[in-house]
């Protein structure tokens, strides 16, 4: 061969063409499919949205009913105030926040959609929180009361498949959130557990965590459990206004 | 470690396309060589996806692709990598792989993307991988390399896809999300799942009666 392949000029030649070629290569792709991927994770963030609500809404028409479903948003800060916001409702990020360690906890706003369904009013709320692999966030709906889940939605990067994972299972997980409740008969807000034994299925205040998905359970809870305490805070605001 | 890679190519006439020595790279990584009974390499992923069916098929099907390509690649390019950065760039190219898949995935493929995303990683660290292209590609031509990827990938699927059968059949009670022991009734008669299916270990439980199975069946395999 008229190179020597093992020269230190080849060798580095050829690590920084390689690093030319694979960089643009994939720099392009990326630039190219990127709108494509943020119509999917919008599309997808309503689906989860009216999840929470128990609409059925796939990606075709994932817009068309979030428009008839959801008839209000706005944004409540760390107190449970509603306030000003320069990011709608619907942008707001409660992943990225939640990782951002420059934003103090105090600081965290909340977006709340109001959802009306068949005449019902419902109150959907946004979490997020850190699983075993990766982040995990939820939306969940309380109704008329401000305190009983009609409906919860529980999402994951990477949580283990088939155990942690399961949090995004309607069926075996998800459903026995409803009927639940986050606050006391006095109106102030109650944890839930999500329990390593099974659950008493009558207790409004706890439910079944995963068999092999302990670590994703715990977490989980938590994540509810800070989140609840928020809007708990803005439901009780609510509650005394109508109650004067 | 001499730093040459041997290259197994001689003069010889031209070979048709799926010669006997062709069909051997596809059906020897089923059985004598196998990646994951015979070299133990993939243990891995073996362990972490096997808990349903579903995700051994989407596992098997992105590692199908990954070695494919990669194999390709890295053969057609064998002449000029030099030999002290080759194990850098397989990885690049496995890397940029992943990612090209996984980037096209999330914009045409979303849902499919959402149960993939957890194996990006895997496949990245899949020693089957790095394995074949350090023992295959550097040393052989293209078509041979794609070949030996697809058999490869079939020796890795098989054995996957019956662990994760076994692991979902008795720790779930279902075969490919189908409850089939509810609509059987079992549960009526004081049956219930075995919890332990569903934990990492018994993967290997598995892996190791497949290949106490396996080489019972195949004497040859049995070291001295």
């Amino acid at each position: 061969m008229a190179i020597d392949r093992n020269s230190n000029v080849f060798t580095f030649g050829f690590a920084i063409a390689l690093v030319i070629v694979v960089g643009s290569t994939l720099a392009i792709l990326v630039t190219f499919l990127r709108p494509y991927q943020e119509k999917n994770a919008m599309d997808k963030k309503m689906i989860s949205i009216l999840g929470a609500v128990n609409v059925e809404a796939n990606r075709e028409n994932a817009q068309e009913l979030f428009d008839q479903y959801i008839t209000d948003s706005y944004v409540i800060n760390a107190r449970g105030e509603i306030i000003e916001s320069d990011i709608p409702a619907f942008d707001i990020d409660k992943k990225k926040e939640y990782k951002d360690k420059t934003i103090a906890v105090e600081d965290r706003i909340f977006p709340v959609f109001i959802a009306d369904r068949e005449g019902e009013s419902y109150y959907i709320m946004t979490m997020a929180g850190a699983g075993l692999w990766g982040p995990i966030w939820g939306y969940a709906a309380v109704g008329r009361d401000l305190s009983t889940f009609y409906g919860v939605r529980f999402e994951h990067q990477g949580e283990t498949p088939g155990l942690g994972s399961e949090i995004n299972s309607y069926d075996k997980f998800q459903k026995q959130w409803e009927g639940k409740k986050i606050r006391n008969e006095d109106g102030s807000f109650h944890p839930m557990l999500v329990s390593k034994t099974p659950a008493d299925p009558n207790d409004l205040y706890a439910v079944d965590g995963i068999t092999g998905g302990t670590i994703t359970s715990k977490a989980l809870e938590e994540m509810v459990n800070r989140t609840m305490a928020v809007y708990t805070l803005y439901f009780q605001s609510l509650s005394n206004e109508s109650v004067e | 470690m001499s730093a040459e890679t041997v290259e197994i190519q001689l003069k010889q006439p031209k070979q048709r396309l799926f010669s006997k020595k062709n069909r051997k790279l596809i059906t020897d990584p089923l059985d004598d060589d196998n990646p994951v009974t015979i070299q133990v390499l993939g243990i891995c992923s073996a362990l972490a996806i096997t808990v349903q069916v579903e995700q051994a098929v989407v596992m098997s099907f992105s590692v199908l692709f990954v070695l494919v390509g990669a194999n390709w690649i890295i053969s057609v390019l064998r002449n000029i990598i030099p030999n002290r950065i080759r194990i850098i760039v397989q990885l690049v190219v496995v890397a940029f792989l992943v990612i090209v898949v996984n980037e096209t995935l999330k914009a045409f493929l979303p849902d499919v993307s959402e149960k993939l995303s957890v194996f990006v990683g895997l496949i990245i660290t899949n020693c089957i991988i790095m394995g074949r292209l350090e023992a295959f590609a550097m040393g052989n031509k293209p078509w041979e390399s794609v070949l030996d990827g697809f058999g490869n990938t079939l020796g890795y699927a098989w054995v996957l896809i019956l662990v994760a059968f076994v692991r979902e059949l008795f720790g779930s009670g279902s075969i490919y999300g189908y409850p089939l022991f509810e609509k059987m009734g079992l549960y009526n008669f004081g049956y219930s799942n075995n919890n332990m299916m569903i934990l990492p270990p018994m993967a290997l439980i598995v892996v190791g009666l497949i290949i106490w199975a396996q080489r019972a069946r195949n004497t040859k395999l049995i070291e001295q």
